[in-house]
């Protein structure tokens, strides 16, 4: 087993589409929310929502982190950027979103020394080649990408480079959920993102049934395991008993990676954070630890942002919250598409727009 | 940036291993799993890193479920000649 191509066979994902639309209420309407970039990708990338019966409804929420990431935390990187003798390395995806006065990309162009990294195990080699630099990295992502970024700077306090510092606006999930379950649109489950909950696992989950009386499964990532998921709800809706389901089982434990959050937990604590769309949620950011402010860009190494301008025009904020349909942006395709975007959910791969731009309308 | 793909781990040594995708190999850390993969089993890698081990006991049983579920319901279409 490849744990990839198995979950795409085409009589496979026939027959659990035939089997969700069999056991679907015709009567009801299902609104359904995936919360990861991951997801949006694949569903639109798939075609699986002309699989669906039409009462299944499948909003995206805000689980892109690209996306969610605030106009400020540009503006942060662009300063960075523009300081002389600073390199700033990065995920790919951030280097064309828009701040308030343009994007690292626009920067880059400048003569400013960005990297883009696939790996943030990257940054120390670039460090050490460069001593008489400051090298900043610029920390997103939710609980996937954490344990990553916190073996990053694990490796700095252990190597005591002095070079190094990081820019934070890494995000955790339950309390965006929380924040999605109390406002916007009225939903009746979650699929929830199966990469998050390796690290995570399970429990942090439960208010979500338990308080909101909202159905959730946890899912994968192929087309098979995205159907398992939504089938999995419809049958919690059909009973009137919502709770938390491993949809993906293969990859997720209960107890999910307690190495990894531990990790975590050594160099992060929970800070409030400013989410595109959603606002400021208390609690839903994490910041490196007091004792460790030297690594700590903003405290280390202050620069001057002014007050974030948010694009002109770009919904992004609505779209996020599953209340617009990226198509009912006024400004989709033209003038902004994945070539030229204005807003964050246009850039990366995994926001709603560009999935809506690339594969056609109805996603 | 997101991406995280089940990768077939080739070597071990120490806190690094090496990783295979669809004939392409890579180095990746494995200092974020406890116990660590050994060689032959599959993990979820993330930027570099892998997350987890595949359970893969669990992975035959839920594809199995899958499987007997959508023929099932293939079958259906099929006699009703919607397939
Ligand atoms: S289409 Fe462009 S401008 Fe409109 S919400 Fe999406 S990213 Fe923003």
């Amino acid at each position: 087993m490849r744990h990839l191509d198995e979950y795409r066979r085409k009589g496979l994902v026939r027959g659990l589409a035939a089997a969700i639309t069999a056991e679907a209420d015709p009567e009801k309407i299902y609104t359904l929310m995936e919360v990861c970039g991951t997801h949006t990708m694949s569903v639109a990338r798939s075609g699986l929502r002309s699989l669906l019966p039409k009462n299944i409804r499948l909003l995206s929420g805000p689980g892109c982190p690209v996306c969610v990431t605030g106009v400020g935390f540009v503006d942060a990187a662009v300063a960075y950027a523009r300081r002389p003798d600073t390199i700033v390395c990065t995920f790919g995806d951030l280097v064309k979103v828009p701040g308030s006065s343009g994007s690292l990309a626009r920067e880059r162009a400048r003569g400013a020394d960005i990297h883009v990294l696939y790996s943030p195990a990257e940054t120390l080699p670039i460090a050490a080649e460069n001593p008489d630099k400051l090298v900043v990295f610029l920390g997103v992502g939710f609980e996937t990408t954490t344990p990553t970024v916190a073996a990053l700077v694990d490796a700095a306090v252990g190597g005591g480079v002095k070079n190094f510092a990081l820019l934070s606006a890494h995000k955790t999930m339950p309390n965006a959920l929380r924040a999605l379950c109390t406002g916007g649109v009225k939903l009746d489950g979650f699929l929830l993102p199966g990469h998050v909950s390796v690290v995570t696992g399970l429990e942090i989950y439960r208010f979500v049934p338990e308080e909101f009386g909202l159905a959730c499964a946890v899912t994968g990532f192929e087309a098979a395991d995205i159907l398992s998921g939504i089938l999995a709800l419809v049958r919690q809706v059909n009973a009137g008993e919502p709770k938390v389901q491993n949809a993906y089982p293969r990859a997720v434990t209960a107890g999910g990676n307690p190495r990894a959050r531990a990790l975590v937990d050594k160099y992060f604590q929970a800070c409030d954070a400013d989410w595109r769309g959603l606002g400021v949620i208390p609690g839903s950011g994490l910041e490196l630890r007091e004792e460790f402010a030297d690594y700590d860009a903003l405290k280390a190494y202050p620069v001057e942002v002014g007050e974030p301008v948010e694009p002109a025009g770009c919904r992004c904020g609505d779209v996020l919250r599953g209340l617009l349909h990226p198509t009912e942006c006024p400004l989709f395709e033209r003038p902004c598409n994945p070539g030229e975007p204005l807003g964050a959910c246009m850039v990366s791969n995994e926001g709603a727009c560009a999935a809506a731009y690339r594969y056609g309308a109805r996603t | 940036m997101c991406l995280s793909v089940p990768m077939k781990i080739l070597e071990v040594s120490g806190d690094r291993a090496v990783v295979e995708l669809g004939g392409a190999t890579q180095e990746i850390s494995i200092v974020l799993v406890d116990p660590p993969p050994v060689p032959g089993q599959y993990a979820i890698v993330h930027a570099g890193f892998a997350l987890n081990v595949i359970d893969e006991d669990e992975a035959r049983e839920n594809l199995a479920l899958l499987e007997e579920l959508a023929e099932h319901h293939q079958r259906e279409l099929d006699a009703r000649g919607e397939g």
